[in-house]
């Protein structure tokens, strides 16, 4: 160990590791071996990594110091990772290592090629320590549907971490990286960040690359990026943004430099609008959320923004909305895992019909066969009219109750989850209770705007609580700049108690 | 109309899931808890909307997405069978089919 600290300490930014490794205060060695150390001590307590890829991480360390030497004698900049480890959740390929997407029916499946996000990070000196759990196939909001057994919530482990990205969120809020990647259908990089008290993204549809991430559902599948501060996840956004030939739905739309607009913090809030739907703020929303949101939105009207209201007609049937569209696109998706060309296969059976019944039976757990089944009859023959086309209607009435909201405001601020970090166990009964976790986030990934979970205080308890700015498509650069404000007003000023360096 | 445990049969066949009686039992009053939840959209006049289908935004509607057609190297056979639970001469071995 090298003795610093990745955790609460402005010194260990992405950016000051960066300019340590490449100005030799340090080694990229030493930086990626203090985070592997702390990533295979906490697994014991928190299960966040299904892969630590030591020899993997410490051989691209050499590399780049040995990189970093000669470039330091011609007088280069480095590139903008320049050894700064990260984690990757376990549906995102990443050549050499395994992609488990947390299901048994893929179980150590290494895939032949890297997806783009992973070569761009790669291109820039980041090194990947290790692939994290996450709930199977990314179905989930509790990480408690992996088949490698749940993570735990640094903050409190009796809690979840919140899902599906509940490994990448927790590595990042323990200070095991500074930075790690995530994928969300429904809010699975929000949600866990709101519980883990960390910062986490979603960008538009189409912003980043998703050639090499596993599909779920494809019309709302997106790569998001978790950070302990606004300006690391900047610095992956910056990297990882922009169309990918190899994905025909990433678009076509210049990328601002996210890192650099965040100089102007007084400017970006001031006589910026933030539209707040108050009328969304009801059942189930528990009253310390609340009031950490209130108090969030009269932090930023102290900083010259002006808070309206406004109204989001159709918000209230999203659940209903994505629960249909999400289900009927993974009953598609997921059709591909069958034991026929990779992963695992189900031994004995006699016919090719069996084989995959058995296959599937024993390779996906109790949610993916929930969800498989609920979007076959969603699909199937005499319900599509009423299910999946009128599920598609509403989505149009969302897009147009956004469409109409942001002509009087700028973003709109909601809780990011109804209620803190709920215990192992709780809600994994009730499939139902759990859908509803994703009530405030959900909206975004069916319109497909871009949306940020900042943290906003503590529970009494002392558990994170999350604010989300939803903006307009391609707004990633306002929101950024938005929650960087936050951040320096507000600061969360807590650590969780499970944390890989004083 | 409430689904009935041959109803989830009837689907996890479809969906080529083959469940058990404990999860048949388990899975009926959930999948039809959740069934009678998104049935709310019904009291919504969509009559006149049109579907969004897919997820893309305007621009990412007028991005070209079409490359050129010309050969490109591919993944080649030995790879594409270095993860397959049962590969025979260069193919994917899988039970008879009939």
């Amino acid at each position: 160990m090298t003795g610093y600290s990745f955790a609460m300490n402005p010194s260990n930014t992405i950016e000051a590791l960066r300019s340590r490794i490449s100005g030799q205060e340090t080694t990229a060695r030493a930086t990626a071996e203090a985070a592997i150390d702390a990533a295979e001590k906490l697994n014991a307590t928190l299960n966040a990594f299904l892969q630590i890829d030591r020899r993997g991480a410490l051989r691209r360390a050499e590399e780049i110091d040995a990189g970093a030497v000669a470039a330091a004698r011609a007088g280069a900049d480095g590139a903008s990772l320049l050894g700064v480890p990260i984690a990757i959740k376990d549906n995102i390929c990443v050549r050499g290592l395994q992609t488990s997407c947390g299901s048994r029916i893929l179980g150590s499946y290494h895939p032949p090629y890297s997806a783009t996000v992973i070569e761009r990070l790669q291109a820039a000196g980041a090194i990947i320590i290790g692939k994290t759990n996450c709930d199977e196939f990314a179905m989930g909001s509790s990480n408690e549907n992996s088949a490698f057994g749940p993570v735990r919530n640094p903050w409190d482990t009796s809690r979840v971490p919140g899902g599906s990205s509940g490994g990448s969120a927790a590595a990042v809020a323990a200070g095991i990286v500074p930075a790690a990647l995530g994928s969300e259908t429904g809010g699975s990089v929000r949600q866990p960040a709101a519980l883990c008290g960390i910062v986490g993204l979603k960008p538009t549809y189409g912003r980043f690359s998703r050639y090499g991430l596993v599909a779920f559902a494809s019309s709302l599948d997106n790569i998001g990026v978790f950070g302990q501060s606004v300006r690391d996840v900047a610095a992956v956004a910056r990297v990882i943004a922009g169309r990918d030939p190899l994905d025909s739905t990433s678009a076509d739309v210049e990328v601002p430099d996210y890192v650099a607009d965040l100089k102007q913090v007084e400017e970006g809030v001031r006589g910026t609008r933030i539209g707040v739907p108050r009328s969304l703020f009801g059942e189930g929303l528990d009253e310390e959320v609340r009031a950490s949101v209130e108090a969030g939105l009269e932090a930023y009207r102290e900083m010259g923004a002006e808070i309206v209201e406004i109204e989001l007609p159709h918000a209230k049937y999203s659940i209903a909305v994505y629960y249909i569209i999400a289900t009927a696109e993974a009953s598609s998706n997921l059709a591909r895992f069958d034991g026929v060309r990779y992963g695992f296969r189900a031994e004995e059976a006699a016919t090719l019909r069996d084989m995959y019944r058995r296959t599937r039976d024993e390779g996906f757990g109790p949610e993916v066969k929930r969800r498989i089944m609920l979007g076959t009859y969603v699909l199937s023959s005499g319900y599509y009219e009423a299910y999946y086309r009128r599920a598609q209607q509403v989505r149009s009435l969302l897009k147009r109750d956004f469409h109409h909201a942001f002509e009087s405001c700028d973003v709109i601020a909601t809780p990011t989850t109804p209620t803190p970090a709920f215990l192992l166990g709780e809600k994994v009964d009730d499939p139902l209770a759990m859908y509803l976790n994703d009530i405030y986030t959900c909206t975004a990934n069916l319109v497909g705007v871009p949306g940020i979970s900042i943290p906003s205080g503590l529970s009494a308890e002392g558990l994170p609580v999350g604010l989300q700015l939803v903006g307009p498509y391609w707004s990633e650069g306002v929101l950024l700049r938005l929650a960087h404000a936050f951040e320096q007003a507000r600061p969360l000023g807590a650590r969780p108690r499970v944390r890989a360096f004083e | 109309m409430p689904i009935t445990e041959s109803d989830i049969e009837k689907i996890a066949q479809l969906a080529h899931l083959e469940i058990t009686d404990e999860e048949r039992r388990a899975f009926t009053p959930q999948i039809a808890e959740i069934v009678a939840y998104v049935e709310q959209l019904n009291e919504l006049d969509t009559s006149r909307i049109e579907p969004s289908i897919g997820g893309l935004t305007p621009e990412g509607e007028r991005t070209h997405a079409i490359r050129e057609d010309a050969v490109r190297p591919s993944l080649g056979q030995e790879l594409a069978l270095d993860q397959a639970p049962d590969p025979a001469s260069g193919h994917f071995r899988v039970p008879k089919v009939l």
